[in-house]
């Protein structure tokens, strides 16, 4: 164990929490407030790192090494580091909202609740800060099975068989796709270390260079690009901080992300785009953001529709991955932070009507504006964030991923952009319509008003962070254009 | 005539494969373990008829007689090892019978298996 | 002499003379706690040796003063070395876990018997792995095997003696064949003595008695590892044995006859025989392929647990040896990596069975429905030796796959092949698993059944010793890797 202490202590102090939070199970106040700690001190530590990022440095750490040359080993660099400070920043507002929705709720087996949350975030900072290739296969994995308990949390029939599909699917495509693809990768090179530019020039050629992005591509199936997408609609059995932890805090977040990475520092933009065998890949992400709004069309259940909106939502990302041009991997890179903002504020809208009024189709939202006005304005902006309309974050990412796209003439991006807003705003701006300006035409079942205020508090903070980040941007856009420009 | 020369060989065959076909084919335990002693037999054969050499007597060095030819006294020092080991294996066999005869009743294999599936 | 120079003699002399002492002792736990320090005292032994062998290399030791080839000797190289850690490690911690098992399921009155047979078990295991002459590889196989029979039949359903009837059958036709082709081969050779075979066998001017003696010999051996499809034997004996019998032979008895397969082929067959190499891998790479695949789809539909978990040994099995169907150095090396990590894995889930099994009485899948709510910590342990046996990174099993596919790799289009079935099978091992960890965490215990409670300390406390060394080994595997290549490097010997 050697190396940057600030990055060891981000991939080990969730694994202490979650002991801390096992030991004080008993005593809910204490157990909240270490969690809420261990998140806290989690992201003043990831967030530290962020000077030393931004000025270029690169902070290394190893912890074991399993294999000769292979260590487990981690490397800070501005895509990771924006991975790992929007995670643990989203974690404390996750875990505000956490307390408010399990115990309005009245949900069982909280303690098993925040160890395994915490759990994964350990994982996702592993993944954010890997070094290597097999460094995040290993967190990878930890983070499935880490998230398995919380989505089959109810643990009835349903819910069990919805939670096997889930991990069914994700294990099935790491084990199956990604590992040969990983070893395969290996065994060419010699490396599996991220390196800027990538390592597979002058090793990998030709249409074996597409097949193996492919084996990447839908190895990494958290990042849900049809057809490997089925389980996210599943783990939508799972309680509604689970799902916002899925949809924005860790899982599809890690899937994307992954796949940028792997983009960015294994296959190199400039080896791929020169590849015509690697073109598919735009056309599958394509198809995935204008099948998956299509699909949310027909949606009745709210959650379901969150559900297949992220799906084309992450394929916006590979889409601006595939560009393979800098301002388009900028754009991936920001859309990362957007969506995250955006469907958080979204899911914990859904939850908060579900704990207010047990509410979860879509047509008995009419009029529920003015029963829950902050929840519902917090949706509106997530909503808009979505569609992509300023002043929200999603106007952010669609901009630099659309400038990627004339950067390198991508009509059939730029159209997809263009007619997926489109599909957006058509199944998003009807429920903000009929929430704020339509008579209710269900009874509710008492005369509530809002959920309980950490839930309210919570997604607050985030609607107001969407807006933050169209204007605040700055940041982020320093730290990611590092990503194009060469290091010295 | 070097196949009927070594005709050994051909006994130490057919006495493997009329045990080995007891051991497949028959379903009375005792039968099993009879086959299996056949079996085992044949390979005893196999190696007390390879350690004779033509012409040579038993192998035990008198005084006062030299240059004899010997047979090899290896082989049958091993089988003697492996007899022991035969004769452990079939005891254990049998004990193994006498229990199953106990616990089911019947020492033929098909009848005590059709006992286990009803249960 | 000093007493290390003599460790190599100790390893088995100790085991076989406690046996005797053992069986008169009267009182049960005197016998099982003698039992106990014989067999630790085994596994410090085989430290020492370890570490002797990883300074120094090969060691020898001629038994009596004997030299080689006329006298038996002693041979512990690399391969040797792992294979006695695992022996002695599974004896050890079976016993230390086992005891409430075992006086739950063995009649006190038999226990200093059975205690004596599991010692001669031991020996004879530990001397398969030692010696360098073949003779003597039979004598120990068959003193391991007489005493392994006697263990399983210890087990308390009248299903043991049927089961061990069968074990019995085909174990001694196994050995007869090894014993036939030894025959063969010394009626060729005129020596007993490993590596003077090897040499020997150059010199003989018809190589035909050599090829059928390698066929009788890997058969022979091949049916004691439970090889696809010479593995009728396994599940029913795996599955009516005593549990801790089952921890004890599951992490090592196929193994060893698998490594005396390996050193035989490998060693005294491949440098003299033409293309057996070819012969080699063409024979067994399909069986291992079938073994794989027919080992883990009949673990999917099993509902009895201990033979589900039989079931994937004969697929693990199948691992190991299309490690070494690869015929490569990374391929060797990825086979007997893999016999140490499958002895981790099922060392654990086995001995989570033994936690179960001493609460409940039926071991069927059905039957573990909630168990997790009320024996947490022993459905933790028989998860995280799932998540070994599937090979998920950090875990001991992951370096298996890792180094299985690295050398499938290797192989171009037959390599592809034999990837997709590792991935298949290692897909059908997260189903079988993980129906039973469904069955665990979210079945509902009958109402009218009897409460159960958390699987005691003495039991519990070597379950996670062995998963906690599942992990140290899936993220600091130096050691399994180095003995591993180190054997591989000096089996391929001729074909480096």
């Amino acid at each position: 164990m050697t190396g940057n202490w600030q990055i060891l202590a981000a991939v080990l102090l969730p694994l202490l929490g979650a002991i801390g939070i096992a030991a004080t199970g008993t005593r809910p106040n204490l157990r909240e407030t270490v969690t809420l700690a261990t998140a806290g001190a989690l992201t003043l530590i990831v967030w530290s790192l962020l000077p030393a990022v931004l000025a270029g440095g690169r902070p290394t750490a190893e912890l074991f090494r399993p294999l000769a040359d292979l260590p487990i080993a981690f490397e800070v660099e501005p895509l990771g580091m924006l991975f790992a400070a929007l995670a643990s920043l989203l974690w404390i507002v996750n875990s505000v909202y956490s307390i408010g929705y399990m115990r309005g709720n009245q949900e069982k087996h909280q303690t098993r609740f925040y160890v395994c949350f915490a759990i994964a975030l350990s994982a996702a900072m592993g993944i954010a800060f890997a070094g290597n290739l097999l460094t995040l296969f290993l967190f990878y994995e930890v983070l499935t099975l880490s998230t398995y308990p919380l989505v089959a949390h109810k643990g009835d029939a349903a819910t069990v068989r919805q939670a096997r599909v889930y991990i069914g699917i994700l294990l099935a495509t790491s084990i199956g796709l990604l590992l040969p693809a990983i070893l395969w990768i290996y065994n060419a090179t010699g490396t599996l270390q991220f390196t800027s530019g990538g390592i597979l020039a002058g090793h990998i050629d030709g249409p074996a260079l597409g097949l193996l992005l492919f084996l990447c591509v839908f190895g990494v199936g958290k990042a849900a690009v049809m057809p490997v997408h089925r389980w996210l609609p599943a783990a939508m059995v799972a309680p509604t901080p689970v799902s916002a932890l899925l949809h924005a805090v860790a899982v599809v977040k890690a899937g994307v992300f992954t796949i940028t990475k792997l983009i960015i520092y294994v296959f190199g933009i400039d080896y791929l785009f020169a590849e015509p065998s690697a073109g598919w890949l735009i056309y599958a992400a394509a198809f995935t953001v204008l099948a998956a709004s299509i699909v949310a069309l027909r949606q009745t259940n709210l959650k379901r529709l969150l559900a297949y909106s992220t799906i084309g939502q992450l394929s916006y990302v590979v889409l601006a991955a595939a560009i393979l041009k800098p301002l388009a991997e900028v754009g991936a890179a920001v859309h990362i932070v957007a969506h995250a903002f955006g469907k958080i504020t979204l899911f914990f809208a859904a939850g908060a009507i579900y704990t207010a009024c047990k509410k979860t189709e879509i047509d008995q939202l009419r009029g529920i504006g003015r029963r829950m006005p902050w929840t519902m304005a917090a949706f509106t902006i997530g909503a808009l964030s979505m569609v992509g309309v300023p002043p929200t974050a999603g106007f952010v990412s669609k901009w630099f991923i659309l400038a990627g796209a004339f950067q390198s003439d991508n009509f059939v991006a730029i159209f997809t952009i263009i007619l997926s807003t489109a599909l957006n705003a058509a199944y998003f701006l009807p429920i903000v319509f009929r929430a704020w300006f339509r008579e209710e035409n269900v009874a509710p079942p008492s005369n509530h008003g809002e959920a309980p205020w950490p839930a309210v508090l919570a997604l607050t903070i985030t609607a107001f962070l969407t807006l933050a980040f169209f204007v605040g941007n700055q940041p982020v856009l320093d730290l990611e254009l590092q990503l194009v420009r060469p290091q010295p | 005539m070097q196949l009927l020369g070594l005709y050994n060989y051909w006994v130490f065959v057919v006495l493997l494969m009329i045990g080995f076909y007891a051991v497949i084919a028959k379903s009375n335990l005792i039968k099993k373990l009879i086959g299996l002693s056949i079996f085992q037999a044949a390979v005893f054969l196999l190696y007390i008829s390879m350690d004779k050499v033509e012409g040579g007597t038993a192998p035990i060095i008198q005084a006062g007689v030299p240059d004899q030819i010997y047979s090899n006294p290896l082989p049958q020092v091993l089988i003697l090892t492996a007899i022991v080991v035969g004769i452990s294996t079939m005891a254990l066999g049998l004990a193994i019978v006498v229990r199953i005869k106990e616990a089911y009743g019947t020492i033929e294999e098909h009848e005590a298996a059709a006992m286990d599936s009803e249960a | 002499m000093t007493l290390t120079a003599q460790l190599p003699a100790l390893q088995v002399v100790l085991p076989m003379l406690t046996a005797p002492l053992v069986a008169f002792l009267r009182l049960p736990q005197l016998s099982w706690l003698a039992t106990t320090v014989a067999s630790a005292t085994a596994f410090g032994i085989a430290v020492l040796l370890t570490q002797a062998v990883l300074g120094t290399g090969t060691l020898d030791y001629a038994m009596g003063g004997w030299p080689a080839p006329y006298g038996i000797a002693l041979a512990i190289d690399e391969f040797g070395a792992l294979l006695l850690l695992i022996v002695t490690g599974a004896s050890t911690i079976a016993l230390l876990a086992g005891k409430a098992s075992l006086d739950q399921q063995i009649e006190s009155a038999r226990q200093p018997l059975f205690y004596a047979g599991w010692l001669l078990a031991l020996a004879g295991l530990s001397g398969i792995v030692m010696t360098g002459d073949a003779f003597n590889i039979f004598v120990f196989m068959e003193i391991s095997s007489l005493a392994a029979y006697m263990l399983v039949a210890g087990g308390p359903d009248r299903r043991a003696l049927t089961a061990v009837f069968k074990y019995l059958i085909m174990g001694t036709v196994g050995a007869t064949f090894y014993l036939i082709g030894i025959g063969l081969v010394y009626m060729m050779t005129g020596t007993l003595n490993l590596a003077d075979m090897e040499a020997r066998i150059a010199e003989v001017a018809d190589l035909k008695p050599i090829l059928v003696a390698a066929g009788f010999i890997t058969i022979g051996l091949a049916l004691k590892a439970a090889v696809f499809p010479l593995h009728a034997w396994l599940p029913n004996a795996y599955t009516f044995a005593p549990h801790a019998v089952t921890v004890f032979l599951a992490a090592c008895s196929t193994k060893v006859s698998l490594y005396v397969l390996l050193r035989f082929d490998f060693f005294v067959f491949q440098g003299n025989l033409e293309r057996h190499d070819v012969q080699f891998a063409g024979f067994l790479l399909p069986l291992a392929l079938l073994a794989i695949l027919v080992g883990s789809l009949a673990a999917v539909f099993e509902r009895n647990l201990k033979r589900l978990l039989a079931y994937s040994s004969i697929a693990q099995i199948g691992y190991i040896l299309l490690g070494a169907s690869c015929v490569s150095l990374l391929g060797l090396t990825a086979g007997i990596v893999h016999m140490f990590n499958h002895a981790l894995a099922k060392g654990a889930l086995f001995l989570a069975v033994a936690c179960i099994g001493v609460r409940l009485s039926r071991l069927w899948v059905d039957d573990l429905a909630g168990l997790a709510r009320q024996m947490p910590w022993t459905l933790a342990a028989f998860v995280a030796g799932g998540l070994s046996l599937i090979g998920i990174p950090g875990t001991a099993g992951f370096i298996s796959k890792w180094y299985l596919i690295s050398a499938a790799l290797e192989q171009g289009l037959t390599g592809v092949l034999t990837i997709v079935v590792i991935v298949v099978s290692s897909l059908l091992a997260v189903v079988y698993i993980w129906r039973i960890v469904e069955v665990a965490y979210f079945g509902s215990r009958d109402a009218q059944s009897p409460p159960v409670s958390e699987a005691p300390l003495s039991l519990l406390l070597p379950t996670w010793f062995i998963v906690i060394a599942n992990v140290y080994f899936g993220l600091v595997p130096a050691l399994p890797v180095d003995l591993a290549s180190a054997a591989a490097r000096s089996l391929l010997g001729h074909l480096l």
